[in-house]
């Protein structure tokens, strides 16, 4: 092929990706579909099974329980992951690989690993933290997250010049504190941003923590109903698909392509 | 230079006490007896049944699942990258697979239930048509079912990860090639292949890895009636096993030295592929 010659797309790459579009989108379209039928007559078409969701005060409680936990979650991510990978940029440069290794060790102890040591080593600190979703689960989701936020911010790191910002900025007579929230900040808000997207679509979904240390999450009211009423059941998976969608998209759009790609490999299975 | 430290402490502090604490007390909990003496029966336990299939079967469903994605997954990718494709294309699969691979667990259990379940969409249209799978052998809530939910997360995730190489391969050696003469298959078999093998099999363990350490999906589509490793952990704590916790322990250990192995393969694998990377 000459370069510059316009083609069409090639039959095979038309098939396969009709392929991967069709094993993509059936399940999407099949769980539609069973949201719209009656709940009693199991025929087309009705909103019922979405009324009956969005009415069950339990569907609010663990919607809101979820999303506050990922609230907190980016915010104590965030808190201990800039100051220290700002500082790692700035005067530890050795230790970027051992940050960079840690970071793959979440891979090695997988969720339902960590649940496991987490349950008997916290055991013995008080209920309002080994009781409470805001304390025992955020406490895990950190973990979780961290991969992820690292690595975004670690790129955005990457892209500024933090000497030059630092020193500028100290030299005009600025408190590390100046410096830290009004030059470094702004900078790589976008990682920043980027990286607690990921960390709600994580929080948002997570079910073998959450499940196993009996804390009651959306992803755990959504498998509630899973076995107790299936049209409605479809309709909190699409709304949770949904969900997913939004910060997705969020993350794309602030990213705008520069976030490391590994970033992008959240999800809790 | 000892004051420069100070500041990444309170990053180490976090890290040992909800990572490193919480996975060395798995590993020394795994050779506890309940009275906490010393053992090795938990770690021996894990070696006969029921273990030892949840095991098998979780390294079968990896196995199967990361080569049938990685297959799948490369085919797709390739097709969207390749010349001739509209640009497009390419993003709409991007955007699109980082949306998939994130859409795991039990909403995903679910999409394949009213899909594929006993009075699924697909099942019923296929039952309307005479073709009932579920007459054929064929349930979702067995390993077979849980290798095709796995492939919806898999096989994203094998295009985000595989389509930076495939960018890597210039067109000049495709020209090069040709213009020596290769056929298309010649030049994969020669060039391209050997050149995208590191980042290949890369990315398989990682999808191996990946599905090894899945709870969430497979619990969500089975109820944990099909044994897998993290399923019977879980049972530990969510069933009315009322038995030794420390055998859950062996088990997560079982899990962690399999992880640590591809880890072990995945990392020197990722360093060669970079290389062509752009």
């Amino acid at each position: 092929m000459t370069a510059g010659t316009k083609r069409r797309i090639a039959p095979s790459a038309a098939i396969w990706l009709l392929l991967g579009a069709a094993y993509f989108l059936i399940p999407l379209i099949a769980t539609l579909l069973f949201s719209l039928r009656g709940e009693l007559t199991g025929k087309c078409c009705t909103l019922d099974s979405y009324g009956t969701i969005l009415e069950d005060p339990q569907f609010v409680k663990a919607l809101r329980q979820s999303f506050v936990l990922s609230l907190e979650t980016i915010a104590l991510t965030l808190v201990i992951l800039v100051p220290t990978v700002y500082w790692v940029h700035l005067k530890l440069p050795r230790l970027r690989p051992v940050i960079s290794f840690l970071a793959l060790i979440p891979f090695v102890v997988p969720p339902i690993v960590l649940v496991v040591g987490l349950l008997d080593v916290l055991r013995p600190t008080p209920d309002w933290f080994y009781a409470k979703p805001y304390g025992f689960l955020v406490a895990a989701y950190v973990i979780l997250a961290f991969p992820y936020v690292y690595f975004s911010l670690d790129a955005g790191f990457r892209a500024i010049d933090v000497h030059t910002l630092t020193e500028a900025s100290q030299s005009l007579g600025a408190t590390w504190r100046t410096t830290l929230f009004r030059v470094i900040l702004p900078n790589i808000r976008a990682a920043a941003l980027a990286g607690s997207f990921l960390t709600l679509a994580i929080v948002m979904g997570e079910f073998t923590i959450a499940s196993l240390a009996a804390f009651d999450t959306f992803p755990v009211y959504i498998q509630y109903i899973n076995q107790t009423k299936a049209y409605p059941a479809a309709a909190v998976s699409l709304m949770s698909f949904g969900i997913t969608w939004a910060a997705m998209l969020a993350l794309l759009f602030v990213g705008r392509g520069r976030t490391a790609r590994t970033a992008q490999i959240a999800g809790t299975r | 230079m000892p004051l420069a430290w100070l500041g990444v402490l309170p990053f180490f502090l976090y890290a040992v006490l909800f990572l490193f604490l919480p996975a060395g007390q798995v590993l020394v909990g795994a050779f506890r007896d309940t009275g906490g003496g010393f053992t090795f029966a938990n770690i021996g336990g894990i070696f006969d049944e029921p273990y030892v299939s949840a095991f098998k079967n979780s390294i079968e469903v990896s196995f199967v699942t990361a080569l049938v994605g990685g297959a799948l997954g490369f085919l797709i990718a390739y097709a969207a990258i390749r010349d001739g494709t509209p640009r497009i294309l390419r993003t709409v699969l991007t955007t699109f697979s980082g949306v998939a691979a994130n859409f795991a667990g039990i909403p995903l259990a679910f999409a394949f239930i009213a899909t594929l379940g006993t009075i699924g969409i697909v099942t019923q249209l296929l039952f309307d048509l005479g073709l009932n799978p579920y007459d054929h052998g064929f349930t979702l809530f067995s390993k077979t079912g849980i290798e095709i939910v796995y492939l919806y997360f898999q096989i994203p995730l094998m295009i985000l990860v595989i389509a930076p190489a495939i960018d890597g391969l210039r067109r000049e050696w495709r020209e090069a090639a040709a213009n020596l003469g290769a056929t298309p298959m010649q030049f994969w078999r020669h060039v391209g292949l050997p050149i995208l093998m590191p980042s290949l099999l890369g990315a398989v363990v990682l999808l191996f890895g990946n599905s090894f350490a899945a709870y969430a999906t497979a619990y969500g589509l089975t109820g944990g009636s099909i044994s897998l490793v993290p399923i019977t952990i879980g049972y530990f704590y969510t069933g009315d096993v009322l038995s030794n916790p420390h055998l859950a322990e062996a088990l997560a250990l079982g899990m962690f030295v399999v992880l640590a192995l591809m880890m072990a393969i995945y990392i020197p694998l990722q360093r060669i592929s970079s290389r062509w990377v752009r």
